[in-house]
């Protein structure tokens, strides 16, 4: 029999869920030894298509192909069958484990119920050095970098012989660095003859690796393009279905008055007997965007709840507006003029069980214009909250009395931001406010950063993404190990420059 | 906005409807237990007392089963009320306890008027309920440990003092009980020129049980309706979001630990101060059980107060009944069994509602659903009736 000349197909996949089509007629078709890139929004139907593939869903229409031939895949364990392998967003390690461990986990070499470590160490060192993926065998996965246990993920494919491998958004948690490294192992990978599906939005990435690129958008297939023969507009739009404007427009200004001032922050770790954050000071002026850049777990998120208030501080001082405000209660940081859109919309943003319009007064339902000896004006609380749907374009169910879980990502989101946002604050505190949205949302949400600097507040953004660091700030400030390592201006630095500082290999 | 959700799809309606079919479950199996003991007398002698509980014996049978909702009333809302904030207040028990002690001194040994006993058993119970509370909130101590342990901190230090060895000033040596609350100390049981001891032939029927369906009709109310409610409920359903909005947590454990303490300290006061029953001091291995009936009536209700109501009235209504059956066949324990397993079943009430919701809904897949929200089917899917009474830590 001929050789098809797809590894796999994906022919007219259609899986439906009460209400809505998540996929609709979709087909993909992967190229032996190509990296495919597969591109869309939030809810676009990547997630459902992947887990059709893994057999998680039946579809209701469409078959796979595999090598030309029909296969049926009813679970996971089918698809390990036909040697497809998934690098998940979060990887699936356990931490006390060594690397090896990981590696072999599942399908462990024994003899006689005995371990043969060996033979499985030297399998994986001629993997590890035939791709390129520098491991250390005998490390602790909780001991290594990021980047490592990324490595750890493939070599856990490679070594189950996938021939496969699906990549789910891998880059989110690597320094520039690490990316680049990554990019340079997936075309080695592909080069040997491995196939690749690189789930991502990043349309960066995927004009630098994948050979062609294939854009979902609201459950519909778009296309397939050769990303030669493509630009980085074009796929934007075909993804979001409209022209997206990457360059977020603002003008110069010089900053105002200092609004926020921290001076020698420290704030104890809660995992390690080290300090998360080590006598940090830094200040924000009216009519600025200070951005605090860094790797996740550098001490970003306890700087920022210690300045919230949702953690105290071990020494340092904090002042808002000329006030002093290092102890005070984080109902006082808010009356004082904070605003804080929070890293984890679930876990601080939003209660979930609560309506939209709960949420909406979330920070403010004691104010007067809300209650009246303690009862609530739910007329009042109505009337604001359509308000702030109407204008911040929230969208959801059944308006305001729709159940907060019930709302997609990015509207939640947008309810959080227009409820932090319309407490007209003097400083806002905007934590990753586009984690895991879509282009269509980060654009929205960054107008409004630069238009509450425009306002004249102060605005300090923490971030993780490069793209809104160089794009959105005035000031960038770079966070290392708990310490500010460098202070840049965004229009002379490179991104390259900034992962420097980022992973610890420069400081000021 | 599209239209307004559609009464019998609400989420009241299809937790009242979940509550129904739990009860209707557990009254076949109770009737399939009596079967196997009684045969054919299993209606007539025993299933029958059951369903018509006090009616069976009218007008003294209604008369009991009021007298025995009312604490059941205010250990439900005691139990319901810490559920709304995420607590689970196993504890109800010993601040009934504490509460019974209370007002049983001030009517016993100082003679004083009802509501001065009834608010001193309030008091008492308070206290107790807010102990566990302050460990939840400063030390974070789980409250379901400490307020056991006060169970019996409470039952044994009040009962040591009640017997006094055996000469305590409460303690009425002839009986093995404590001395009848009499005279003023006694809660009316008159209201409006209504006898309610008269018109049920039962003497402790007192106004007992308004003031139990006064003080849950107040609950739902600072529920609903007032910032206080919203912050416990804020609370209840996502800690680290009440603290991010700057909702005083440790305040709030405190203050609601403190309500439900009160709250089941009230209900023993009902209950004593209307002479139902007097306290027997050397029982001393048995805590009261309306405190962890409470557990089941704040369950069978869903934590709602007004739910509370009825869900008392029911269980206090079989338990009534199970004393009536022809008790050389059955034992009156029968009517536990019942009411164990409709609150096993309440357990699954989530499962129930979710099915409910999805026969009620179902039928109507063209009504257009709100996008995003539904694309992810893996991401968990639990209702806004998901946090009812269920404790989440």
């Amino acid at each position: 029999m001929a050789e098809s000349e797809y590894v796999i197909e994906m022919l007219h996949i259609t899986k439906e869920f009460p209400g809505i089509k998540a996929n609709d007629d979709i087909t993909l078709q992967l190229r032996r030894g190509e990296v495919h890139a597969l591109l869309g929004e939030n809810g676009a139907g990547k997630s459902t298509l992947m887990s059709v593939l893994f057999g998680l869903y039946q579809p209701e229409q469409g078959i796979i192909k595999k090598n030309g031939e029909v296969v049926k895949i009813n679970d996971p364990n089918d698809a390990n069958d036909l040697n497809i392998g998934m690098v998940h967003q979060h990887f699936k390690l356990v931490e006390c484990f060594t690397v090896l461990d990981n590696i072999i986990l599942g399908v462990e070499p024994s003899k006689a119920g005995f371990l043969q470590k060996k033979q499985a160490r030297e399998k994986v060192v001629a993997l590890s050095e035939k791709y390129g993926l520098r491991v250390d065998p005998d490390a602790r996965v909780e001991d290594i970098s990021v980047g490592m246990q990324q490595r750890t993920e493939i070599l856990k494919m490679l070594y189950r012989d996938n021939e496969i491998l699906i990549f789910d958004e891998p880059t989110a948690v690597l320094t520039p660095q690490e990316i680049d490294e990554l990019m340079q192992i997936m075309k080695n990978l592909a080069a040997e003859g491995k196939s690749i599906l690189f789930i991502s939005h990043k349309l960066a990435e995927i004009m630098a690796v994948a050979d062609r690129c294939t854009v979902l958008r609201k459950g519909k297939c778009i296309g397939t393009v050769n990303t030669s023969e493509t630009s980085m507009e074009e796929l934007s739009s075909m993804m979001v279905g409209r022209q997206v404007n990457f360059k977020v427009d603002k003008q110069d200004r010089t900053p105002g008055e200092v609004v926020l001032d921290v001076q020698g922050l420290t704030v104890p770790s809660k995992l390690h007997k080290n300090n998360a954050v080590k006598d940090v000071s830094l200040q924000v002026r009216r009519g600025e965007i200070v951005c605090l850049a860094g790797i996740e777990g550098n001490g970003q998120t306890e700087f920022v709840h210690a300045l919230t208030g949702l953690e105290r501080q071990s020494a340092g001082s904090i002042t808002l507006c000329g006030r002093d405000i290092s102890r005070a209660s984080i109902r006082q940081r808010s009356k004082d003029g904070m605003s804080h859109i929070p890293e984890d919309r679930h876990k601080h943003g939003l209660v979930l069980d609560f309506t939209l319009e709960q949420n909406m007064v979330l920070q403010r339902y004691w104010q007067p214009q809300f209650q009246k000896g303690g009862f609530i004006k739910f007329d009042a609380v109505r009337e604001y909250s359509d308000k702030l749907i109407e204008q911040y374009d929230v969208r959801s169910g059944q308006g305001s009395v729709t159940i907060a879980r019930s709302m997609s990502g990015g509207n939640q989101q947008k309810a959080i931001v227009a409820r932090e946002i319309d407490k007209e604050p003097e400083l806002l505190v905007a934590v990753q406010p586009t984690r895991g949205l879509d282009v269509g949302a980060i654009e929205y949400i960054h107008k409004q950063l630069v238009a509450q600097r425009d306002e004249n507040k102060a605005v300090l953004l923490v971030s993780l993404e490069l793209d809104e660091v160089m794009n959105v700030s005035d000031r960038i400030l770079v966070m290392y190990e708990g310490e500010i390592v460098g202070e840049f201006d965004p229009k002379n630095v490179t991104v390259e420059e900034l992962g420097l500082y980022m992973a610890g290999a420069k400081r000021m | 906005m599209e239209k307004k959700q559609s009464f019998f799809t609400s989420a009241g309606f299809v937790s009242l409807l979940s509550s129904i079919i739990c009860i209707i479950i557990g009254l076949v199996v109770g009737f399939v237990v009596l079967l196997l003991l009684g045969g054919e007398k299993a209606y007539s002698d025993g299933f029958r007392q059951i369903l018509l509980g006090g009616f069976y014996m009218m007008p003294s049978g209604i008369g009991k089963e009021i007298v025995t909702a009312a604490p059941l009333i205010m250990c439900g809302l005691s139990v319901a009320f810490a559920f709304k904030t995420g607590l689970f207040n196993i504890g109800a028990s010993g601040q009934y306890t504490l509460g019974a002690f209370g007002g049983l001194i001030f009517a016993i040994l100082l003679h004083a008027p009802w509501y001065v006993c009834l608010l001193m058993a309030t008091l008492f119970g308070a206290v107790w309920g807010a102990i566990p509370g302050i460990f939840k909130a400063y030390l974070n101590v789980n409250e379901v440990i400490t307020s056991i342990m006060f169970n019996w901190i409470g039952l044994y230090g009040c009962n040591t003092i009640m017997y006094g060895r055996g000469s305590g000033a409460m303690y009425n040596a002839k009986q093995a009980k404590t001395f009848p609350v009499t005279g003023g100390s006694l809660i009316p049981s008159k209201i409006f020129g209504w006898d309610l001891a008269e018109s049920f032939g039962y003497k402790s029927c007192t106004i007992a049980i308004f003031l139990a369906i006064i003080v849950a009709v107040i609950l739902y109310i600072i529920l609903n309706k007032t910032t206080f409610g919203y912050e416990l409920k804020a609370c209840g359903s996502n800690r680290n979001a009440a603290k991010y909005a700057g909702i005083n947590e440790r305040r709030n454990i405190i203050l609601s630990m403190l309500i439900a303490g009160a709250l089941a300290g009230f209900g023993a006061g009902l209950f004593y101060l209307s002479g139902a029953a007097q306290w027997i001091p050397g029982d001393s291995t048995a805590l009261p059980s309306e405190g962890f009936d409470g557990i089941s009536v704040a369950l069978l209700a869903s934590s709602n107060p007004i739910g509370a109501i009825f869900s008392a009235l029911f269980i206090s209504h079989i338990t009534t009944g199970g004393g009536l059956m022809n008790a050389s066949l059955f034992p009156p324990e029968i009517a536990d069994i019942i009411s164990g397993i409709i609150i096993y079943l309440c357990a699954f009430s989530l499962l129930f509602r979710n099915m409910i919701r999805n026969l009620l809904t179902g039928r109507k897949k063209e009504k257009p659903a709100p996008a995003k929200a539904q694309l992810k089917p893996d991401a968990p899917a639990a209702g806004p009736a998901a946090n009812d009474g269920k404790e989440r830590e």
